[in-house]
Parts: C-alpha cells; sequence; structure tokens
C-alpha cells in the first residue's frame, strides 16, 4: 500500500519534473503563430480554402526547410466561426500564449483587436482587408494592410472601369453600383467611392445585403434591373457572392461587367453561375493554379503525404493560394525578424520590426518559389499597408485568368484619405496612444 | 316594437378588422395632406413616388410580385413544418432551420458519393426518417411532461448536434445542388408585359408549383386522415390524446418525419436557387415573421403568412427600401408581422388562447 503510494508520488513528481523542463525547452525551439479560421458557419465556404493554403504553406515550410532559420514554426488555427465575439476569445487564446502575430481573418475581428493589440503589443496582421485606415503607420505602428487596402481596391475598381470605358473622363455621368455585406467589411470601400465619384462625375448607387438575406436577394437584383448601373461592384462574403453571380445572370446584367473584390473571387463563387458565368471578374493579387514551384512543394511535401485538410484538386485554386500568399507574408516578416534582431526565436516586437521594413522583391519572390505568382510588396514606417499592385482577373467557366495588367491604386487620392481617416480614429478614441516605436533606419 | 330595435347597435370598433381599417384609412388621408403639403419632399417620395413607379413601370411591379410569390411559397413551406412540429409537440423547433441544411447536405453528399440522384432523394428520406425516429426516442420520450421551454432548449442542442455532426460528415464547403439531375427546369421564361420584360425562372417556377402541392398535400393529409385527427387531438391535450389510445410517439415519429421532408424540399428549392451551405440556415428562421403573422397552430396562417411577407417585404424593399439606404427586407417582415399583431395578438388565423386562472 505505502509502496505503491510512494511509487505513484514518485510518479508524479517525475511527470512534473518532466513537463518543467520540456516547456521552456519547447518555448525555444518553435515560434507560435496565432491565425483565426472559419472552417464552420455560413462563410466556411470561403474560409475554408484560405485557411488549407495558411496552413499547408507552414507545414511546407517546416517539412522542406526544418521551419524559418532553423526554428520549427507551430502554427495553431482558431475557429471563429466568422463571428466577431469568438474571434476575441482567440485573441486572448493567442495572447496568453505569446503569439508573434496576430491574424484576424475578418474585418470585425480586426476592429476589434485594434485597440487591444496597441496595448498587448502583438502585430496584426490584416492581409487586403480590415480597416483602411490603419494603413498610416503613424497612428497604427501594430497594424498592417499589405498589399493594398479595400480603399485601393476600390480606386482599382474606378480604373478598371476607366479603362474600359477608354479614360477617366469617360467616367462622367456613368453609375456605379455597390453591392455590399451590410457588415464593417461590406461597408469599408463606400467614402472612397464616394469620393472618386465626387471628383470624377460618377454615381454610386448601394446595394446592401443583410447577412440574413445573403442567399434571399431577388428584390435587391430588380432595383439593379431598375436603376441600370453601368457596373457593379461586389464587396461580398461567403454564401453572398455565388448567390450575386447566379442573380446577375438571372436578371440578365451583363456578367462581365460585374467585378468582385478579391474576396467575392472564390472558385466557387464563380462556379456556381455554371457556364455562363464566364466574363465574371474579381481583382486579384495572386495567381490561381498550381503551376508554381510553391504549390509544387506544397503538393510534394505535404499534400502527397496525407498532411493537408485540403482535397488535391483544390490546392492552387484562387483562395487556396490566397491562403498560401498570407502565410508567405507570415514567413517573411519572421525571417526579416530574425535578420533584424539577430535573435532566432523572435518575439511580437521583433515580428512588428519585420512587418514595417518588409520588401519582398521581385528576385525573393523567385526564390519564394513564387514568380508571377504575385507582385513585390513594399511596406514602410508610415505606409503599412504599401498601396501595391492588384489585377483584374477573370472567370474563364473553369479557372481564374489573369485578364488585365497589373494596375496601381489612384495612391494620391485614397492616401490623403486614409491618413484622414487615421487622424479621426485617433481623435475618436479618447486615449489613443501616440506613436512610441520609433523606425527602423532602413524604412 | 321588435326586440330587435331595442338591441343596443354592435359596437363596431370591437372588431379588430373595422379598427384595422379605421387606422389604415386615417393613415392614408394623413399620407395624402402630408404630400400637398410639402410637395416634392419626403411625403412625396414615400406616399407617391413608389405608386408611380409602380403605374410607369409596370413589368417591374409583376416582377416583384412574382418574386414575393416565390419567396413567399417557400416561406410558407417552412413555416409548414415549424407549424406541424409546434401543434404536436407545442414546441417552436429551432432545429428547422439546420435540417434544411442537413437534408439537402445529405443529398448532394450521396450524390457524390456516386448514388443517383432519385436513390439519393429517397435515402436522403430515409436518413431524414432515422432522424426523426432518433429524436423522439432520445430527446422528446425523456422530456414527456416537462416544461414547454424544456422542449424548446432541446431543440437548440439538436440544432448544434446537427451542425456539428453536419460540419464532421460532410465539411463545410459550399455545394452545388443537384439540380439538374433531378431534372428541375433551367433558364428562364422571358414575357413581355405592358411594354417591358418579365422574366420567369423556370426554376422559380417549379420551387412554386412544388411548394404548393406539397403544402396541399400536408394540410389535406393532416384535415382527412386519421393520423391527422389524432395530429389534432395531440395539439389539443397531450394527455386527453393519450387516454383514448393515440400514441404520442408515433404522431411525434410522424411529425418530425414531414418536417424533415419539408426540409429537404426547401433544401432543394433553396440550394438550387443559392447553393447548399450552412448559410441555408438562416434562411429558414425567416419563418419565424410568417408563424408570428399567422399564428403558431395554423396551417392557413402559414400559407397566407408566407405569402404576406414574402410579397410585402419584396415590395418594401423595392420601392421604399432606397429611401433609407436598403437592405431593409431582414427587418421588414418583423415589422410587417407586428403591424399585424397589433390587431390580432394570436396571429390572423391562431387560436385564441383563454387560460383561465
Amino acid at each position: 500500500m505505502k509502496k505503491t503510494t510512494i511509487m505513484k508520488g514518485a510518479a508524479l513528481g517525475a511527470l512534473l519534473a518532466g513537463s518543467a523542463l520540456v516547456s521552456p525547452a519547447m518555448a525555444q525551439d518553435s515560434i507560435y503563430v496565432a491565425n483565426n479560421a472559419y472552417r464552420t458557419g455560413p462563410f466556411s465556404g470561403s474560409g475554408t480554402p484560405i485557411g488549407d493554403g495558411m496552413r499547408d504553406y507552414f507545414t511546407m515550410l517546416n517539412e522542406r526547410d526544418g521551419g524559418i532559420g532553423g526554428v520549427k514554426i507551430n502554427f495553431e488555427e482558431c475557429e471563429t466561426g466568422y463571428d466577431t465575439k469568438k474571434s476575441i476569445e482567440c485573441y486572448e487564446q493567442a495572447k496568453s500564449k505569446n503569439t508573434v502575430i496576430y491574424s484576424p481573418w475578418s474585418t470585425g475581428a480586426t476592429l476589434a483587436a485594434i485597440p487591444r493589440a496597441h496595448i498587448d503589443k502583438i502585430p496584426i496582421l490584416s492581409m487586403a482587408y480590415g480597416l483602411s485606415a490603419s494603413a498610416d503607420g503613424g497612428q497604427f505602428p501594430w497594424v498592417f494592410i499589405p498589399p493594398l487596402t479595400y480603399w485601393d481596391g476600390a480606386s482599382i475598381m474606378v480604373r478598371h472601369m476607366a479603362n474600359e470605358l477608354g479614360g477617366m473622363d469617360k467616367l462622367k455621368g456613368k453609375k456605379l453600383g455597390l453591392i455590399h455585406l451590410d457588415a464593417p467589411y461590406g461597408k469599408e470601400p463606400i467614402p472612397v467611392l464616394e469620393a472618386l465619384a465626387k471628383k470624377y462625375g460618377f454615381e454610386v448607387k448601394l446595394y446592401p445585403v443583410a447577412a440574413a438575406d445573403m442567399q434571399n436577394q431577388g428584390s435587391l437584383w430588380l432595383s439593379i434591373r431598375r436603376d441600370r448601373p453601368d457596373y457593379l461592384y461586389n464587396q461580398g462574403w461567403g454564401a453572398m457572392n455565388p448567390t450575386a453571380v447566379k442573380e446577375a445572370i438571372k436578371n440578365g446584367f451583363p456578367i462581365a461587367k460585374l467585378v468582385g473584390v478579391w474576396w467575392a473571387g472564390g472558385d466557387d463563387d464563380a462556379r456556381a453561375g455554371g457556364p455562363e458565368a464566364k466574363g465574371y471578374k474579381s481583382l486579384n493579387f495572386n495567381a490561381a493554379g498550381s503551376n508554381f514551384p510553391v504549390i509544387q512543394d506544397i503538393l510534394k511535401h505535404v499534400v502527397d503525404k496525407g498532411k493537408s485538410l485540403a482535397p488535391k484538386e483544390k490546392v492552387g485554386e484562387n483562395l487556396y493560394n490566397r491562403g498560401v500568399y498570407n502565410s508567405m507574408l507570415v514567413a517573411e516578416a519572421i525571417a526579416n525578424a530574425q535578420k533584424i534582431s539577430g535573435k532566432k526565436v523572435v518575439t511580437g516586437e521583433d515580428v512588428r520590426r519585420g512587418l514595417e521594413t518588409l520588401n519582398i522583391t521581385e528576385a525573393r519572390l523567385k526564390e519564394l518559389g513564387m514568380a508571377g505568382f504575385a507582385n513585390a510588396v513594399k511596406i514602410a514606417c508610415a505606409d503599412h499597408s504599401g498601396h501595391n499592385k492588384a489585377y483584374v482577373a477573370e472567370w474563364d467557366g473553369t479557372k481564374w485568368t489573369q485578364k488585365g495588367d497589373w494596375m496601381d491604386p489612384l495612391k494620391d487620392e485614397v492616401r490623403p484619405l486614409i491618413e484622414a481617416a487615421a487622424k479621426d480614429y485617433a481623435e475618436k478614441n479618447a486615449g489613443w496612444p501616440k506613436r512610441a516605436e520609433a523606425c527602423e533606419k532602413s524604412s | 316594437m321588435t326586440d330587435a330595435t331595442l338591441r343596443p347597435a354592435p359596437n363596431l370598433l370591437a372588431n379588430g378588422w373595422v379598427k384595422a381599417a379605421l387606422i389604415l384609412a386615417a393613415i392614408v388621408a394623413a399620407a395624402m395632406v402630408a404630400a400637398k403639403l410639402d410637395g416634392s419632399g419626403t411625403a412625396y417620395k414615400v406616399f407617391i413616388d413608389p405608386f408611380v413607379q409602380m403605374v410607369e413601370l409596370p413589368d417591374l411591379l409583376v416582377q416583384t410580385l412574382w418574386e414575393g410569390l416565390v419567396t413567399g411559397v417557400l416561406y410558407a413551406l417552412i413555416a409548414l413544418g415549424f407549424v406541424l412540429i409546434f401543434k404536436a409537440s407545442g414546441v417552436f423547433n429551432f432545429a428547422q432551420g439546420i435540417m434544411v441544411v442537413f437534408a439537402a447536405l445529405t443529398l448532394v453528399g450521396l450524390h457524390e458519393k456516386g448514388v443517383p440522384a432519385f436513390l439519393a432523394v429517397i435515402l436522403t428520406l430515409g436518413v431524414m426518417f432515422v432522424l426523426a425516429v432518433t429524436i423522439e426516442r432520445m430527446v422528446l420520450r425523456p422530456l414527456v411532461n416537462q416544461p414547454d421551454i424544456i422542449l424548446f432548449m432541446a431543440t437548440f442542442g439538436i440544432t448544434y448536434f446537427l451542425i456539428g455532426f453536419g460540419e464532421s460528415v460532410f465539411g463545410g464547403n459550399p455545394k452545388q445542388m443537384i439540380a439538374e439531375q433531378l431534372y428541375l427546369p433551367k433558364g428562364a421564361i422571358d414575357l413581355n408585359i405592358l411594354g417591358g420584360r418579365v422574366s420567369l425562372q423556370k426554376i422559380d417556377i417549379a420551387a412554386a408549383v412544388i411548394a404548393s402541392i406539397m403544402i396541399a398535400a400536408l394540410a389535406l393529409f393532416f384535415q382527412y386522415t386519421r393520423i391527422g385527427r389524432a395530429l389534432r387531438a395531440v395539439a389539443d391535450s397531450h394527455k386527453a390524446a393519450l387516454s383514448v389510445g393515440i400514441s404520442l410517439n408515433q404522431i411525434w415519429v410522424i411529425v418530425w418525419f414531414t418536417a424533415g421532408i419539408v426540409a429537404l424540399i426547401t433544401g432543394i428549392m433553396w440550394g438550387a436557387r443559392s447553393d447548399v451551405s450552412f448559410a441555408l440556415e438562416i434562411v429558414a428562421l425567416k419563418a419565424l415573421p410568417v408563424l408570428i403573422l399567422g399564428g403558431f397552430t395554423s396551417i392557413p396562417g402559414a400559407i397566407v403568412g408566407g405569402l404576406i411577407i414574402g410579397i410585402g417585404e419584396k415590395l418594401g424593399e423595392f420601392y421604399w427600401g432606397p429611401l433609407i439606404g436598403g437592405g431593409i427586407e431582414s427587418w421588414l417582415a418583423y415589422f410587417i408581422a407586428l403591424g399585424f399583431l397589433l390587431f390580432r395578438p394570436q396571429g390572423l388565423f391562431g387560436d385564441k388562447i383563454i387560460e383561465r386562472i
């Protein structure tokens, strides 16, 4: 009896000692990267391929290179169901585990995380989503929004319209409709579109879609039939997108004039429209397809070894590649942080500096196996977005193809709006901290 | 003098309909006065302009009414699923929405596995039957005689179970409804009406027809068959029904299975109009204002309520939505329902509940 008690005690002691020994060791040879995902709920259609792409890229880095700079990446997903409340739980969890970066993966979640992250000193990467104003690094030292913001996207839409019509002066008197999810995400582009409309003399019509009516857009499309906009820009998400494509076809709206923001460019979104969806467009900043060394490496090291959650045929789809692109930004920020700080196991503060001096050149993209997959990205101390280029992609009936050249956003017009909005944000949130973080010399 | 002259004059105001009509007339009169007073201002846009549009562009009016009709019939079908369960078990079945998703996903999932389309429909019906039996055995039977709120909470449990179970079996990816394989029509019929084009989607026509047949069949079934009478007995009183030898368990299985069939049809129709994903769950909850309007216990109420909400929300969104920035559809349905409730708290066709204390 006594013997067993001692044995148990010894076993317990050993266990405790063991775990005490193991945990700091673990913390030292891996970098924890938290990442929100939504593989469930009404928006899972868009969330799942992105989640797969992000996860597979890090698995590939761990398998092929043993992590980044010899340090394994401990990548962990937190399921939000695209619910802002749950995202805050995920944020707290990420914070408690000392994440070096936080990817909110919803504009609502980003808005909720921004004030917290400035206190907790956790860099937020909201890749081409979130608060457009956060591109102002002077006010938002902890938020990064590469490669471009929703406001840039909306301005590229205007440029695309002008290109097709034959010049900016031809915009006068035209009508641009904005179909948008009636949520922070959907409403983001409104201010910039209205400002551009005023300047170039076109009209903006708003068509909000409540989340409860994502699949019930009948009357909205009747309004579109009545108003006859020349172009439609779709800031939609989840089940809203395939429904919009179907309704456009059903209502006889010329599908080639319907352009989605980059998040409305899922393969499943376009496929829903069947053969008649051919010509549907979407802005994009990554290439679709698996014909890139990086995707081939993922196939070889992750998918073929059964370590991916994605079915093989989905690898290389547009939103999957978008996820890969997001993870590439995170990985490059970590690598850059290692370079700047000289440490192997970097912290959130190091990664913030890494992001602020991020400069992914064409040559670097080639090294990463991403030549032609994406365009160069440069972030600076004051400019946390870079306002990089995007292009218009077209659905050819089976896959996304690049339609036109990479286009710059109307930076001269968007940037002052962003700075004004950032100032406004800081003023409205009493006690918003003044930036205390010094800029790097190189940026 | 006859007795008739001695009788006091009937109080017309006590009649809800008369009161409603009077108030409506007052509103219209006030609106016309307001419109007169401020010319082309807000009142004009609210009270006059929409009707001018209706007259000037009759094709769009017809199209709006058609869209409203189709959605209304589908709402009615969903509401029917709720009504049946409410009648039999006295609970609002929160799980009806997820049953739509679950049925549609099962159908598509089976077809993906290589099962021929129509066999998949039959198998899905089998799955819905098994689900009904399981719910009866595992959830309802142990909760007999518990307060209604307990049963209501149990339907939340069923919802979350089905979400998790559905996701683990089928994954969260949206899927295409196998409309073609089920020989559902594609394309549209374009009619030239009053100088404009009205386009009737064949799938919408099919949805309206199938849903109407379904509603009629269910209404007849529960009106004229032995099971229907038993259901109505159960709805009146569980104990009294039991005392005359009606099997509560059997009725519950039948009702939940019927709700499963309704869910499958809704899933196919709505899935073909959009896609099959967990977002469909929200659509089913649009039946709530329909139920408030029609009354939780009335089959005709579900039908009329569905049509009023469907047509009302489309007209409202199309003609008045732009005045306040659009996207009003989602709450307008509740607004319409509330308007009716002011005059008939029990819903249009609901039973007046008289409780003795």
